[in-house]
Protein backbone atom coordinates (compact mmCIF):
# COMPACT_ATOMS: atom_id res chain seq x y z
CA UNK A 1 0.00 0.00 0.00
CA UNK A 2 2.95 2.33 1.32
CA UNK A 3 4.40 1.56 -2.09
CA UNK A 4 1.31 2.31 -3.99
CA UNK A 5 1.09 5.64 -2.60
CA UNK A 6 4.46 6.31 -3.35
CA UNK A 7 4.12 5.68 -7.25
CA UNK A 8 0.84 7.71 -7.49
CA UNK A 9 1.82 10.71 -5.60
CA UNK A 10 5.22 10.36 -7.53
CA UNK A 11 3.08 10.16 -10.87
CA UNK A 12 0.91 13.04 -10.18
CA UNK A 13 3.32 15.37 -9.23
CA UNK A 14 5.24 14.98 -12.17
CA UNK A 15 2.52 15.04 -14.57
CA UNK A 16 1.34 18.21 -12.70
CA UNK A 17 5.18 19.42 -13.35
CA UNK A 18 4.74 18.89 -17.01
CA UNK A 19 2.01 20.54 -17.20
CA UNK A 20 3.04 23.58 -15.38
CA UNK A 21 6.39 23.81 -17.33
CA UNK A 22 4.73 23.55 -20.75
CA UNK A 23 2.25 26.27 -19.46
CA UNK A 24 5.03 28.49 -18.69
CA UNK A 25 6.01 28.60 -21.87
CA UNK A 26 2.81 29.17 -23.11
CA UNK A 27 1.29 32.08 -20.54
CA UNK A 28 4.94 33.75 -20.52
CA UNK A 29 4.48 33.60 -24.65
CA UNK A 30 0.54 34.81 -24.30
CA UNK A 31 1.51 37.76 -21.80
CA UNK A 32 4.49 38.71 -24.36
CA UNK A 33 2.09 38.32 -27.28
CA UNK A 34 4.70 35.81 -29.12
CA UNK A 35 3.40 32.03 -29.90
CA UNK A 36 5.75 29.94 -27.68
CA UNK A 37 6.87 26.34 -28.27
CA UNK A 38 4.57 24.90 -31.64
CA UNK A 39 6.75 22.69 -33.52
CA UNK A 40 7.28 19.52 -31.14
CA UNK A 41 3.74 17.71 -30.90
CA UNK A 42 0.68 19.67 -31.58
CA UNK A 43 0.94 23.01 -30.20
CA UNK A 44 4.33 22.18 -28.79
CA UNK A 45 2.87 20.23 -26.08
CA UNK A 46 6.34 17.53 -26.16
CA UNK A 47 8.67 20.44 -25.55
CA UNK A 48 9.00 19.77 -21.79
CA UNK A 49 9.04 16.20 -22.26
CA UNK A 50 11.98 16.90 -24.95
CA UNK A 51 14.08 19.15 -22.14
CA UNK A 52 13.80 16.84 -19.94
CA UNK A 53 15.24 14.41 -22.07
CA UNK A 54 17.66 17.28 -23.51
CA UNK A 55 19.05 17.46 -19.71
CA UNK A 56 19.57 13.88 -18.99
CA UNK A 57 21.86 13.20 -22.04
CA UNK A 58 23.95 15.81 -21.22
CA UNK A 59 27.35 15.59 -19.25
CA UNK A 60 27.35 15.29 -15.53
CA UNK A 61 30.27 18.44 -14.44
CA UNK A 62 31.37 18.75 -11.26
CA UNK A 63 33.26 21.61 -10.71
CA UNK A 64 37.03 20.75 -9.49
CA UNK A 65 37.22 23.20 -6.87
CA UNK A 66 33.37 22.21 -5.84
CA UNK A 67 32.59 19.84 -2.25
CA UNK A 68 31.80 16.70 -4.23
CA UNK A 69 29.92 15.38 -1.51
CA UNK A 70 27.87 17.86 -0.64
CA UNK A 71 27.48 19.15 -4.44
CA UNK A 72 25.73 15.58 -4.78
CA UNK A 73 23.97 14.89 -2.03
CA UNK A 74 21.90 18.55 -2.78
CA UNK A 75 19.21 18.27 -5.57
CA UNK A 76 18.12 14.84 -3.65
CA UNK A 77 18.07 16.76 -0.46
CA UNK A 78 15.93 19.19 -2.04
CA UNK A 79 13.81 17.41 -3.64
CA UNK A 80 13.41 15.02 -1.06
CA UNK A 81 12.17 17.50 1.06
CA UNK A 82 9.73 18.71 -1.13
CA UNK A 83 8.56 15.43 -2.80
CA UNK A 84 7.84 14.09 1.62
CA UNK A 85 5.10 17.08 1.60
CA UNK A 86 3.28 15.78 -0.72
CA UNK A 87 2.52 12.90 1.25
CA UNK A 88 0.15 14.49 3.44
CA UNK A 89 -1.80 15.89 0.75
CA UNK A 90 -5.64 14.39 0.66
CA UNK A 91 -6.57 13.96 -3.12
CA UNK A 92 -10.23 12.81 -2.00
CA UNK A 93 -12.31 12.08 0.58
CA UNK A 94 -11.08 8.56 0.58
CA UNK A 95 -7.91 9.20 -0.93
CA UNK A 96 -4.75 10.19 0.51
CA UNK A 97 -1.21 9.01 1.22
CA UNK A 98 -0.65 9.26 4.65
CA UNK A 99 -3.61 10.58 6.37
CA UNK A 100 -1.73 11.86 9.81
CA UNK A 101 -3.43 13.68 12.61
CA UNK A 102 -0.88 16.96 12.56
CA UNK A 103 -0.36 16.89 8.83
CA UNK A 104 -0.58 20.26 8.47
CA UNK A 105 2.31 21.17 11.00
CA UNK A 106 4.25 18.46 9.63
CA UNK A 107 4.18 19.92 6.37
CA UNK A 108 5.94 23.15 7.76
CA UNK A 109 8.34 21.26 9.04
CA UNK A 110 9.55 18.96 6.37
CA UNK A 111 9.24 22.34 3.91
CA UNK A 112 11.81 23.60 5.96
CA UNK A 113 14.55 20.92 5.04
CA UNK A 114 14.74 22.77 1.91
CA UNK A 115 16.66 25.51 3.57
CA UNK A 116 19.21 22.73 4.28
CA UNK A 117 19.44 21.62 0.78
CA UNK A 118 19.93 25.69 -1.10
CA UNK A 119 22.50 26.05 1.75
CA UNK A 120 24.17 22.86 0.43
CA UNK A 121 24.18 23.49 -3.04
CA UNK A 122 24.95 27.01 -2.43
CA UNK A 123 28.26 26.14 -0.10
CA UNK A 124 29.12 22.81 -2.59
CA UNK A 125 29.20 24.59 -5.56
CA UNK A 126 32.18 26.85 -4.30
CA UNK A 127 31.13 29.94 -6.68
CA UNK A 128 30.51 33.07 -5.08
CA UNK A 129 27.13 33.83 -7.44
CA UNK A 130 25.80 30.22 -5.95
CA UNK A 131 26.64 31.34 -2.65
CA UNK A 132 25.27 34.70 -2.70
CA UNK A 133 22.02 33.13 -3.76
CA UNK A 134 22.06 30.92 -1.39
CA UNK A 135 22.03 33.23 1.57
CA UNK A 136 19.66 35.31 -0.04
CA UNK A 137 17.18 32.53 -1.08
CA UNK A 138 17.50 31.69 2.84
CA UNK A 139 17.06 34.50 4.25
CA UNK A 140 13.74 34.98 2.46
CA UNK A 141 12.60 31.28 2.82
CA UNK A 142 13.28 31.86 6.55
CA UNK A 143 11.28 35.14 6.61
CA UNK A 144 8.43 34.71 4.56
CA UNK A 145 8.09 31.25 6.53
CA UNK A 146 6.92 33.68 9.54
CA UNK A 147 3.79 34.85 7.79
CA UNK A 148 2.38 31.57 6.03
CA UNK A 149 2.70 30.11 8.94
CA UNK A 150 0.22 33.02 10.72
CA UNK A 151 -1.59 32.51 7.97
CA UNK A 152 -2.35 28.77 8.25
CA UNK A 153 -2.42 28.88 12.19
CA UNK A 154 -5.21 31.07 11.54
CA UNK A 155 -7.01 28.44 9.06
CA UNK A 156 -6.15 25.66 12.12
CA UNK A 157 -7.54 27.76 14.99
CA UNK A 158 -10.82 27.94 12.80
CA UNK A 159 -10.93 24.66 11.86
CA UNK A 160 -9.65 22.83 15.14
CA UNK A 161 -7.39 20.52 13.81
CA UNK A 162 -3.99 19.67 11.71
CA UNK A 163 -5.59 17.23 9.82
CA UNK A 164 -5.72 18.20 6.37
CA UNK A 165 -8.57 15.41 5.35
CA UNK A 166 -10.61 16.63 8.50
CA UNK A 167 -9.99 20.33 7.23
CA UNK A 168 -11.49 19.45 3.88
CA UNK A 169 -14.09 17.77 4.84
CA UNK A 170 -15.15 20.71 6.42
CA UNK A 171 -15.61 22.92 3.63
CA UNK A 172 -18.18 20.80 1.92
CA UNK A 173 -21.88 18.89 1.70
CA UNK A 174 -20.28 15.63 3.29
CA UNK A 175 -18.90 17.52 6.95
CA UNK A 176 -21.08 15.24 8.62
CA UNK A 177 -19.69 11.70 7.44
CA UNK A 178 -16.25 12.86 8.72
CA UNK A 179 -15.63 10.60 12.09
CA UNK A 180 -15.95 13.71 15.04
CA UNK A 181 -17.73 16.16 13.27
CA UNK A 182 -21.33 14.34 12.55
CA UNK A 183 -22.77 16.99 14.79
CA UNK A 184 -21.42 20.00 13.67
CA UNK A 185 -22.90 22.63 10.51
CA UNK A 186 -21.68 24.87 8.67
CA UNK A 187 -23.24 29.09 8.88
CA UNK A 188 -23.41 31.49 6.11
CA UNK A 189 -20.20 33.55 7.25
CA UNK A 190 -19.75 31.29 9.95
CA UNK A 191 -21.85 33.08 12.21
CA UNK A 192 -24.73 31.20 13.63
CA UNK A 193 -26.73 34.34 15.15
CA UNK A 194 -27.61 34.82 11.04
CA UNK A 195 -29.39 31.15 11.01
CA UNK A 196 -28.51 30.44 7.70
CA UNK A 197 -27.48 26.68 7.78
CA UNK A 198 -25.10 26.15 4.64
CA UNK A 199 -23.98 22.48 5.84
CA UNK A 200 -26.53 21.04 2.98
CA UNK A 201 -25.83 23.90 0.75
CA UNK A 202 -22.04 23.15 0.39
CA UNK A 203 -20.24 24.58 -2.62
CA UNK A 204 -18.28 27.80 -2.42
CA UNK A 205 -20.84 28.67 0.82
CA UNK A 206 -18.39 26.21 2.79
CA UNK A 207 -15.05 27.10 1.63
CA UNK A 208 -13.05 28.95 4.44
CA UNK A 209 -12.53 31.91 2.28
CA UNK A 210 -16.01 32.29 2.01
CA UNK A 211 -17.52 30.72 5.26
CA UNK A 212 -15.03 32.64 7.30
CA UNK A 213 -14.87 36.00 5.43
CA UNK A 214 -11.44 36.97 7.57
CA UNK A 215 -10.22 33.61 5.59
CA UNK A 216 -9.58 35.88 2.36
CA UNK A 217 -6.79 38.25 3.73
CA UNK A 218 -4.85 35.12 5.25
CA UNK A 219 -5.19 33.61 2.02
CA UNK A 220 -3.79 36.64 0.07
CA UNK A 221 -1.00 37.02 2.23
CA UNK A 222 -0.21 32.78 2.33
CA UNK A 223 -0.20 33.29 -1.14
CA UNK A 224 2.16 36.03 -1.57
CA UNK A 225 4.48 34.09 1.25
CA UNK A 226 4.15 30.93 -0.55
CA UNK A 227 5.47 32.92 -4.00
CA UNK A 228 8.45 34.10 -2.12
CA UNK A 229 8.89 30.17 -0.50
CA UNK A 230 9.43 28.80 -4.00
CA UNK A 231 11.79 31.35 -5.19
CA UNK A 232 9.24 32.60 -7.81
CA UNK A 233 9.03 36.31 -9.48
CA UNK A 234 8.29 38.81 -8.29
CA UNK A 235 10.47 37.38 -5.23
CA UNK A 236 13.28 35.54 -6.99
CA UNK A 237 16.02 37.52 -6.20
CA UNK A 238 18.19 34.28 -5.39
CA UNK A 239 18.22 33.03 -8.86
CA UNK A 240 18.33 37.04 -10.44
CA UNK A 241 19.53 36.10 -13.80
CA UNK A 242 20.74 39.96 -14.40
CA UNK A 243 22.70 39.88 -11.03
CA UNK A 244 23.43 36.68 -9.65
CA UNK A 245 23.36 34.67 -13.29
CA UNK A 246 21.45 31.40 -11.62
CA UNK A 247 21.74 31.68 -8.15
CA UNK A 248 22.48 28.70 -5.99
CA UNK A 249 22.37 26.45 -9.06
CA UNK A 250 24.61 28.13 -11.13
CA UNK A 251 26.93 25.22 -11.00
CA UNK A 252 24.66 22.76 -11.80
CA UNK A 253 24.27 20.87 -15.07
CA UNK A 254 22.28 17.94 -16.75
CA UNK A 255 20.61 15.43 -14.29
CA UNK A 256 21.16 17.41 -11.20
CA UNK A 257 19.86 20.83 -12.89
CA UNK A 258 16.60 18.62 -13.96
CA UNK A 259 16.48 17.66 -10.33
CA UNK A 260 16.87 21.02 -9.03
CA UNK A 261 14.44 22.23 -11.87
CA UNK A 262 11.88 19.34 -11.20
CA UNK A 263 12.11 20.22 -7.19
CA UNK A 264 11.30 24.08 -7.91
CA UNK A 265 8.08 23.09 -9.85
CA UNK A 266 6.94 20.54 -7.64
CA UNK A 267 7.27 23.35 -4.63
CA UNK A 268 5.27 25.65 -6.59
CA UNK A 269 2.57 22.44 -7.31
CA UNK A 270 2.54 21.79 -3.41
CA UNK A 271 1.72 25.34 -2.43
CA UNK A 272 -0.57 25.81 -4.30
CA UNK A 273 -2.27 22.57 -3.20
CA UNK A 274 -1.99 23.58 0.38
CA UNK A 275 -3.22 27.20 -0.62
CA UNK A 276 -6.84 24.98 -2.10
CA UNK A 277 -6.94 22.75 0.59
CA UNK A 278 -6.83 25.51 3.52
CA UNK A 279 -8.53 28.38 2.04
CA UNK A 280 -10.69 27.27 -1.43
CA UNK A 281 -12.89 24.20 -0.14
CA UNK A 282 -10.04 21.20 -0.73
CA UNK A 283 -11.61 18.67 -2.81
CA UNK A 284 -15.19 19.99 -2.47
CA UNK A 285 -16.87 21.19 -5.64
CA UNK A 286 -17.39 24.77 -5.98
CA UNK A 287 -20.97 24.23 -7.17
CA UNK A 288 -23.80 24.73 -4.08
CA UNK A 289 -27.01 22.89 -3.26
CA UNK A 290 -29.93 25.26 -4.93
CA UNK A 291 -33.50 23.85 -3.66
CA UNK A 292 -34.14 21.06 -5.93
CA UNK A 293 -30.83 21.49 -8.41
CA UNK A 294 -28.95 19.52 -6.24
CA UNK A 295 -25.49 20.78 -7.92
CA UNK A 296 -23.04 20.20 -4.81
CA UNK A 297 -24.46 16.74 -4.77
CA UNK A 298 -23.82 15.53 -8.25
CA UNK A 299 -20.63 17.21 -8.35
CA UNK A 300 -19.72 15.52 -5.39
CA UNK A 301 -19.95 11.37 -6.00
CA UNK A 302 -20.95 8.99 -3.32
CA UNK A 303 -17.73 7.88 -0.70
CA UNK A 304 -16.65 4.94 -1.17
CA UNK A 305 -17.20 4.64 -5.02
CA UNK A 306 -15.17 5.78 -7.88
CA UNK A 307 -17.65 8.96 -8.44
CA UNK A 308 -16.10 10.64 -5.27
CA UNK A 309 -12.33 9.69 -6.07
CA UNK A 310 -12.90 11.16 -9.65
CA UNK A 311 -14.89 14.61 -8.53
CA UNK A 312 -12.28 14.85 -5.70
CA UNK A 313 -9.63 14.75 -7.75
CA UNK A 314 -10.86 16.50 -10.98
CA UNK A 315 -11.75 19.60 -8.39
CA UNK A 316 -8.54 19.56 -6.31
CA UNK A 317 -6.33 19.63 -9.15
CA UNK A 318 -8.73 22.05 -11.49
CA UNK A 319 -8.80 24.55 -8.52
CA UNK A 320 -4.56 24.10 -8.19
CA UNK A 321 -3.84 24.79 -11.96
CA UNK A 322 -6.10 28.07 -11.75
CA UNK A 323 -3.46 29.01 -8.55
CA UNK A 324 -0.68 28.28 -10.69
CA UNK A 325 -1.63 30.22 -13.49
CA UNK A 326 -1.87 32.91 -11.12
CA UNK A 327 1.57 32.63 -10.36
CA UNK A 328 3.11 32.53 -13.60
CA UNK A 329 0.77 35.36 -14.23
CA UNK A 330 2.79 37.57 -11.04
CA UNK A 331 5.86 35.92 -12.75
CA UNK A 332 5.44 37.87 -16.52
CA UNK A 333 3.58 41.28 -15.11
CA UNK A 334 5.71 42.27 -12.14
CA UNK A 335 9.46 43.42 -11.93
CA UNK A 336 11.86 41.83 -9.25
CA UNK A 337 11.96 42.93 -5.99
CA UNK A 338 14.67 44.78 -4.45
CA UNK A 339 16.07 42.84 -1.02
CA UNK A 340 15.22 45.52 1.03
CA UNK A 341 11.73 46.20 -0.15
CA UNK A 342 11.58 41.79 0.21
CA UNK A 343 12.12 42.36 3.74
CA UNK A 344 9.84 45.52 4.72
CA UNK A 345 6.78 43.41 2.57
CA UNK A 346 7.46 40.49 4.79
CA UNK A 347 8.29 41.96 8.61
CA UNK A 348 6.37 45.51 8.37
CA UNK A 349 2.89 44.37 6.01
CA UNK A 350 2.83 40.64 5.82
CA UNK A 351 4.09 39.80 9.57
CA UNK A 352 1.28 42.54 11.37
CA UNK A 353 -1.59 41.52 8.98
CA UNK A 354 -1.18 38.00 9.21
CA UNK A 355 -1.33 38.89 13.33
CA UNK A 356 -4.46 40.88 12.85
CA UNK A 357 -5.78 37.86 11.31
CA UNK A 358 -4.71 34.96 13.91
CA UNK A 359 -6.69 36.99 16.42
CA UNK A 360 -9.58 38.12 14.22
CA UNK A 361 -10.00 34.16 13.60
CA UNK A 362 -9.86 33.11 17.21
CA UNK A 363 -12.80 35.76 17.62
CA UNK A 364 -14.34 34.31 14.96
CA UNK A 365 -14.48 30.93 15.92
CA UNK A 366 -16.07 32.20 19.08
CA UNK A 367 -19.51 32.90 16.58
CA UNK A 368 -19.39 29.77 15.31
CA UNK B 1 13.42 -3.15 12.57
CA UNK B 2 13.07 0.47 11.63
CA UNK B 3 13.96 1.69 15.16
CA UNK B 4 17.18 -0.19 14.96
CA UNK B 5 17.64 1.46 11.77
CA UNK B 6 17.20 5.01 12.77
CA UNK B 7 19.10 4.49 15.77
CA UNK B 8 22.04 3.01 14.31
CA UNK B 9 21.96 6.06 11.89
CA UNK B 10 21.76 8.62 14.97
CA UNK B 11 24.18 7.32 16.52
CA UNK B 12 26.69 6.82 13.40
CA UNK B 13 26.03 10.57 12.45
CA UNK B 14 26.39 11.58 15.80
CA UNK B 15 29.80 9.76 16.36
CA UNK B 16 30.55 11.65 12.57
CA UNK B 17 29.74 14.21 13.93
CA UNK B 18 31.60 14.70 17.06
CA UNK B 19 35.02 13.06 15.15
CA UNK B 20 34.95 15.43 11.66
CA UNK B 21 36.78 18.18 12.02
CA UNK B 22 35.43 19.80 9.54
CA UNK B 23 32.82 22.32 11.44
CA UNK B 24 30.08 22.24 8.35
CA UNK B 25 30.60 18.34 7.87
CA UNK B 26 29.79 18.36 11.45
CA UNK B 27 26.57 20.65 10.71
CA UNK B 28 25.47 18.72 8.23
CA UNK B 29 25.73 15.25 9.86
CA UNK B 30 23.65 16.95 13.28
CA UNK B 31 20.67 17.15 9.95
CA UNK B 32 21.26 13.02 10.11
CA UNK B 33 20.80 12.89 14.15
CA UNK B 34 18.06 15.29 14.29
CA UNK B 35 16.09 13.35 11.46
CA UNK B 36 16.77 9.74 12.50
CA UNK B 37 15.59 11.02 16.42
CA UNK B 38 12.41 12.61 15.14
CA UNK B 39 11.75 9.03 13.77
CA UNK B 40 12.36 7.50 16.89
CA UNK B 41 10.13 9.65 18.11
CA UNK B 42 7.55 8.75 16.01
CA UNK B 43 7.75 4.97 16.49
CA UNK B 44 7.07 5.87 20.57
CA UNK B 45 3.97 7.87 19.49
CA UNK B 46 4.84 10.98 19.89
CA UNK B 47 3.86 12.07 16.62
CA UNK B 48 4.03 16.13 17.83
CA UNK B 49 7.09 16.35 19.66
CA UNK B 50 8.76 14.82 16.62
CA UNK B 51 7.29 17.59 14.04
CA UNK B 52 8.48 20.46 16.90
CA UNK B 53 12.13 18.39 16.80
CA UNK B 54 12.10 19.26 12.69
CA UNK B 55 10.64 22.45 12.89
CA UNK B 56 12.24 23.99 15.66
CA UNK B 57 15.73 22.33 15.45
CA UNK B 58 16.09 21.25 11.64
CA UNK B 59 14.24 24.80 10.65
CA UNK B 60 15.67 26.95 13.04
CA UNK B 61 18.76 26.45 15.10
CA UNK B 62 20.32 24.35 12.37
CA UNK B 63 20.16 26.48 9.65
CA UNK B 64 21.45 29.53 12.17
CA UNK B 65 24.10 27.20 12.92
CA UNK B 66 25.34 26.45 9.50
CA UNK B 67 24.83 30.41 8.53
CA UNK B 68 26.98 31.28 11.28
CA UNK B 69 29.71 28.59 9.88
CA UNK B 70 29.59 29.54 6.26
CA UNK B 71 29.92 33.53 6.96
CA UNK B 72 32.33 33.23 9.60
CA UNK B 73 34.71 30.60 7.73
CA UNK B 74 37.97 31.70 6.28
CA UNK B 75 38.02 34.79 8.99
CA UNK B 76 41.60 34.55 9.16
CA UNK B 77 42.35 33.05 5.59
CA UNK B 78 41.65 29.22 7.29
CA UNK B 79 38.72 27.61 6.79
CA UNK B 80 37.02 26.54 10.39
CA UNK B 81 38.01 23.71 11.67
CA UNK B 82 37.31 22.45 15.54
CA UNK B 83 40.26 22.06 18.31
CA UNK B 84 40.35 19.68 21.06
CA UNK B 85 40.21 21.71 23.76
CA UNK B 86 39.18 20.98 27.54
CA UNK B 87 40.06 17.21 27.37
CA UNK B 88 39.62 16.76 31.10
CA UNK B 89 36.70 18.25 31.81
CA UNK B 90 34.95 17.30 28.70
CA UNK B 91 35.75 13.84 29.33
CA UNK B 92 34.63 14.16 33.06
CA UNK B 93 31.41 15.66 31.79
CA UNK B 94 30.90 13.07 29.32
CA UNK B 95 31.79 10.13 32.07
CA UNK B 96 29.19 11.33 34.60
CA UNK B 97 26.78 11.50 31.68
CA UNK B 98 27.46 8.17 31.06
CA UNK B 99 26.91 6.89 34.51
CA UNK B 100 23.64 8.51 34.51
CA UNK B 101 22.36 7.19 31.40
CA UNK B 102 23.16 3.75 32.70
CA UNK B 103 21.46 3.99 35.45
CA UNK B 104 18.66 5.37 34.25
CA UNK B 105 18.74 2.81 31.57
CA UNK B 106 18.68 0.39 34.61
CA UNK B 107 15.61 1.67 35.75
CA UNK B 108 13.90 1.01 32.98
CA UNK B 109 10.70 -1.68 33.43
CA UNK B 110 11.28 -4.32 30.29
CA UNK B 111 8.27 -5.68 31.43
CA UNK B 112 6.35 -2.28 29.30
CA UNK B 113 7.65 -3.62 25.65
CA UNK B 114 5.31 -5.15 24.57
CA UNK B 115 3.14 -1.60 24.71
CA UNK B 116 5.70 -0.09 23.07
CA UNK B 117 5.35 -2.57 19.99
CA UNK B 118 1.87 -2.44 19.88
CA UNK B 119 -0.76 -1.35 17.81
CA UNK B 120 -1.08 3.22 17.48
CA UNK B 121 -4.69 2.35 18.50
CA UNK B 122 -3.68 0.35 21.71
CA UNK B 123 -1.40 3.90 22.80
CA UNK B 124 -3.27 6.56 21.18
CA UNK B 125 -7.07 4.86 21.17
CA UNK B 126 -9.76 7.34 19.31
CA UNK B 127 -7.90 10.09 19.12
CA UNK B 128 -5.15 10.38 15.69
CA UNK B 129 -2.51 12.29 17.64
CA UNK B 130 -1.38 13.27 20.95
CA UNK B 131 -1.67 17.07 19.53
CA UNK B 132 -5.42 17.06 22.14
CA UNK B 133 -3.66 16.27 24.94
CA UNK B 134 -0.53 18.27 25.10
CA UNK B 135 -2.53 21.05 24.64
CA UNK B 136 -4.78 20.81 27.10
CA UNK B 137 -1.94 19.64 29.52
CA UNK B 138 -0.13 22.65 28.57
CA UNK B 139 -3.05 25.06 29.11
CA UNK B 140 -4.05 23.21 32.94
CA UNK B 141 -1.03 21.45 34.70
CA UNK B 142 1.81 22.97 32.54
CA UNK B 143 0.26 26.57 32.54
CA UNK B 144 3.10 28.13 34.46
CA UNK B 145 5.89 26.75 32.80
CA UNK B 146 4.56 27.25 29.80
CA UNK B 147 3.93 31.26 30.23
CA UNK B 148 7.24 31.53 31.86
CA UNK B 149 8.85 29.55 28.89
CA UNK B 150 7.37 32.33 26.14
CA UNK B 151 8.14 35.11 28.59
CA UNK B 152 11.41 33.99 28.43
CA UNK B 153 11.52 33.28 24.81
CA UNK B 154 10.39 37.29 24.74
CA UNK B 155 12.99 38.54 26.43
CA UNK B 156 15.39 37.12 24.62
CA UNK B 157 13.71 38.74 21.04
CA UNK B 158 14.07 41.67 22.90
CA UNK B 159 17.39 41.52 23.17
CA UNK B 160 17.98 40.38 19.89
CA UNK B 161 15.91 43.19 18.41
CA UNK B 162 18.56 45.79 20.91
CA UNK B 163 21.36 43.78 19.74
CA UNK B 164 20.78 44.73 16.41
CA UNK B 165 19.60 48.42 16.32
CA UNK B 166 21.98 51.21 15.59
CA UNK B 167 23.23 52.82 18.69
CA UNK B 168 23.35 56.74 18.66
CA UNK B 169 26.97 57.62 18.35
CA UNK B 170 27.22 60.06 21.49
Amino acid sequence: MALLAFVLTLMLMLLLVIVVVYAERKVAAFMQDRLGPTEAGPEGTLQPMLDVLKLLQKEDIIPTAADKKLFAIAPILIFAAVFAGFAVVPLSPTLVPAGIGIGVFYLLAIISLDVIGLLMAGWGSNNKYAMLGAMRSVAQIVSYEIPAGLAILAVVMVCQSLDFQEISYQQGVLMNQFLGLERESNWLFGIEALGINTTYIGGVTTWNIFRVPIMFVAFIIYFIASLAECNRAPFDIPEAESELVAGFHVEYSGFRFAVFFLAEYAMMVLVCLVAVILFLGSWNTALPNLGPLRLADWTTGTIGSWTAILWGGFWLISKTLVLLFVQLWARWTYPRLRVDQLMYLCWKVLTPIALGVVLLAGIWRLLM
Amino acid sequence: MLFYIFALLAILSAAYLVLTRNLLYAGFSLLVTLLSVAGIYVLLFADFVAVVQLMVYVGGVLVLILFGIMLSSRVHDKSVLSESVNKGWGISIALLLLVGLVYSIGQTSFNTLPWLQGNADDVLGLQKSTVQSIGIKLMTDFVLPFEVASLLLLIALMGAAYIATDKPKV
